[in-house]
């Protein structure tokens, strides 16, 4: 087929080449218009903790400033990204209203005539907070008398009825039992900024007409048009989404935290505003990748193929969800890898803590289980005698095999893969798996496993 | 105190988009006056090449040259719904919208083309280089150029074409987990080399060496800048990143570059690739998504390097020089 190709398959100069070399290209910061006001925000100090007062005396006297706004003047401050495609229930605030759930929520936001005149004004607003207990852990924050940080009574993320995704395939049990070797581990990852080049911002626009203009780099114009839309409770024809090259998304920009707040600060001030994070802002405050801790138990036969596996994974969502209840589930239908395996049951958990929320980043839900279950591939060859390519190349899937979340396999190569690698690192593999492909399984050929 | 040597090795999976409510990519193309093509969308370009890409596939569809071609995004006032650049599904979707909108238009310009050539539409063929032929009568020949000019000047025709594409919703079975969440699969095996000083506590990556099938390459070179900076990015996570050190512990968070680590060019190890190419069944020429995985099998192939090595497991990320330390330790007190 590709003989057939004129231009799919060839490394043709890429469009913005030049422009990213040369400096030239324009990201949404790089815009500046006359009379543009500053948006900065005021913070909270504390993990968690009930507002008791808001004073803005001091910070209004200082030259510059132009105005405040707080939870009052957001037309629907409570929302919930995912709403868009049905999620519930609404949970996240764009200005805190009486409490704070983790360190740096925004509590007010100051508009003022400069960067400098924003962050002397929000330095001046005096927050009368009252410290409450917090949770930091996944596992601590689901102990009975753990803090509290939903508004519905428990710390997880609700999946019709149940506090986790579940798959539930096979009998692990009675495969476990059946099995020669039990392999377990349990896995710790780091939550982990995305770290663009670019900080996560926007500025807003009024124009003549009517309508906003909103130059910035989310990951989904769309998406964040509709959110804030919804947010502001304005009809989506006034708002103009305009994105173009952004430096570097990794999953950081599709969490619409910067928009909403900067149009409704256009059309407040009817002036141009500039939202744009600090690169400790986009450390400290936008999503990470989520911490996960996973625990694996296999089932696995003297010939090393595994028969059982059961995962319990708990993911940070940090004080609101975000994205990540979706995460949850895109980890549900890989923890059992790209392999083989007649029994499996996975419990993933969306767990909220005091902690900078979490949300997208590459690889979402599937980067920290590849991790998970390849180590744990090594533990399992090494218990059962054989080396790390034959553990791989026995449990390996195939075309039309059954998924843990009943999807047949299709487009299975991970054989020709793994005998690719082998070959370019010039390892050398028994016949039987050189031999080996992805077609379906023959019942006359290799037993048809079940 | 040595410098220990080790080698790891890590497989992976990871499939394409998601289905979300639903998950559609449109598309817009039109000709102008002087035969180049506009494809309008609202799919923003994360500097992965986006726009490249999905100029070669239009270019190829419409049977015209690349540079032929222009890429219209993102704007919400003239390109039509997208979801957004995420979950490695941007090439695949956007894509398969193009496609869709790319033949349509390529319809239009043979019909234009027949009346210029006085031939049937059948009988047209386009040589992917801006001219159309009649087949088997090579001398019977128009520039593309020309045809699109005609078509606004001579007959007052339009040559567009629109197209979408949908990965429909797939509910999740709450009890069971049974769904359909993804496209396709493309997948991944790295083999990586450490050298781990036992003094210090500090890996060097000596070697990130990798087998992709990823469906097709649209464009090889940007295929290839994927693989080489998820390989970056998968040794960040496996040895440097984190915004909470001592989680669940809040304090020692990063507030810029100087306090987040990473690895610099220095710490790059040699990385090499092979690319194999087993075409989807859903996706434009055969494509698989490549966006996220780059990084995810140079992450457990290094920590499995780190284990032959050194004899230590750590499963606790990132694996720090500090982490590595208390691991030799610990074997060294179990041992005697």
């Amino acid at each position: 087929m590709s003989s057939h190709l004129n231009v799919v398959g060839q490394s043709v100069r890429r469009s913005d080449g030049i422009g990213h070399v040369t400096g030239r290209t324009q990201y949404s910061a790089d815009r500046s218009f006359p009379g543009m006001l500053h948006l900065k925000m005021v913070r909270s100090p504390l993990h968690h903790a009930l507002i008791k007062g808001i004073d803005l005396s001091d910070a209004e006297r200082v030259p510059g400033f132009v105005r405040a706004l707080t939870a009052k003047d957001v037309p629907h401050n409570r929302y919930t990204i995912l709403s868009l495609i049905g999620v519930e229930p609404e949970e996240e605030f764009v200005l805190a209203e009486d409490r704070v759930r983790f360190k740096g929520e925004a509590i007010v936001a100051i508009v003022a005539e400069t960067e400098a005149a924003a962050f002397e004004a929000v330095s001046k607003v005096h927050l009368d907070l009252e410290e409450l207990p917090a949770v930091f852990d996944v596992e601590e924050a689901l102990k009975p008398g753990a803090p509290i940080v939903t508004h519905w009574g428990n710390n997880t993320f609700m999946y019709e009825g149940h506090p986790c995704r579940r798959v539930r395939f096979g009998d692990v049990d009675k495969a476990f039992e059946q099995a020669d070797y039990i392999v377990e581990g349990v896995y710790n990852t780091s939550p982990i900024e995305q770290a663009p080049m670019e900080t996560t911002g926007c500025i807003a626009v009024p124009e003549a007409n009517g309508r906003y203009i909103v130059y910035t780099n989310t990951q989904a114009l769309y998406f964040s048009l509709d959110n804030t839309s919804i947010i502001l409770q304005i009809p989506g024809n006034r708002l103009h989404f305009i994105g173009g090259t952004v430096g570097g998304g990794f999953g950081g920009k599709v969490d619409v935290i910067v928009e909403p707040i900067a149009t409704l600060a256009a059309i407040l001030t009817n002036r141009p505003v500039r939202f744009t994070y600090s690169r400790s802002e986009e450390m400290q405050v936008s999503s990470t990748r989520s911490a996960w801790r996973i625990y694996m138990k296999d089932g696995v036969m003297k010939d090393g193929r595994i028969v059982a596996r059961k995962v319990t994974s708990y993911a940070d969502s940090g004080a609101y969800s975000r994205q990540t209840p979706y995460a949850l589930t895109k980890h549900a239908a890989n923890a059992a890898g790209p392999y083989n395996i007649p029994n499996v049951s996975i419990d993933a958990y969306c767990v909220y803590t005091n902690r900078q929320p979490s949300s997208a980043m590459r690889g979402f839900g599937i980067t920290m289980a590849s991790f998970a279950l390849e180590v744990q591939m090594d533990k399992i060859a090494e218990r059962v005698g054989v080396d790390p390519w034959t553990i791989r190349f026995i449990n390996a899937y195939r075309n039309g095999d059954m998924k843990p979340h009943r999807k047949l396999a299709e487009d299975a190569t991970l054989i020709e893969t793994m005998q690719a690698a082998a070959t370019l690192v010039g390892h050398e593999l028994p016949d039987e798996f050189k031999a080996m492909t992805s077609a379906p399984r023959d019942a006359s050929h290799d037993g048809g496993r079940e | 105190m040595a410098r220990l040597r080790g080698t790891g090795i890590a497989a992976v999976n990871y499939p394409t988009g998601m289905n979300l409510g639903g998950d559609p990519s449109q598309a817009l193309i039109h000709a102008t006056t002087s035969g180049s093509f506009v494809v309008s969308l609202s799919a923003t370009d994360l500097g992965q090449g986006l726009r490249t890409a999905i100029g070669q596939i239009a270019a190829e569809t419409l049977g015209v040259e690349y540079d032929q071609i222009v890429i219209d995004t993102a704007d919400t006032d003239t390109g039509p719904h997208d979801m957004g650049t995420y979950a490695s599904r941007a090439t695949h979707r956007v894509g398969n919208a193009v496609i869709a909108a790319a033949t349509e238009a390529r319809g239009d310009l043979l019909n234009v083309a027949a009346l210029e050539l006085d031939a049937a539409v059948d009988d047209l063929e386009l040589d992917g280089h801006g001219n159309v032929t009649v087949k088997g009568a090579p001398a019977r020949t128009a520039k593309l150029a020309d045809v699109a000019a005609n078509a606004q000047f001579k007959y007052g025709r339009m040559i567009a074409g629109r197209g979408s594409f949908m990965k429909p919703k797939s509910p999740v079975d709450p009890e069971t987990g049974a769904m359909d969440p993804d496209s396709t699969e493309a997948h991944a095996c790295t083999v990586a080399e450490v050298e781990v000083d036992t003094e210090t506590g500090e890996v060097a990556v000596l070697s990130i060496r990798s087998a992709y099938e990823v469906g097709r390459q649209v464009n090889p070179a940007l295929v290839q800048g994927q693989i080489v900076g998820g390989a970056w990015m998968g040794m960040s996570h496996a040895l440097y990143e984190t915004t909470a050190p001592y989680y669940p512990a809040v304090d020692h968070s990063p507030k810029d570059f100087s306090e987040y680590l990473m690895p610099g060019t220095l710490e790059m190890p040699e990385i090499e690739c092979v690319v194999l190419e087993v075409p989807s069944s859903n996706g434009p020429y055969g494509v698989k998504g490549i966006g996220e995985m780059t990084a995810n099998s140079p992450i457990p192939a290094i920590i499995n390097a780190i284990y032959h090595a050194t004899g230590v497991r750590i499963d606790d990320l990132p694996v720090t020089p500090e982490k590595i330390l208390l691991g030799l330790e610990a074997k060294h007190r179990g041992l005697s």
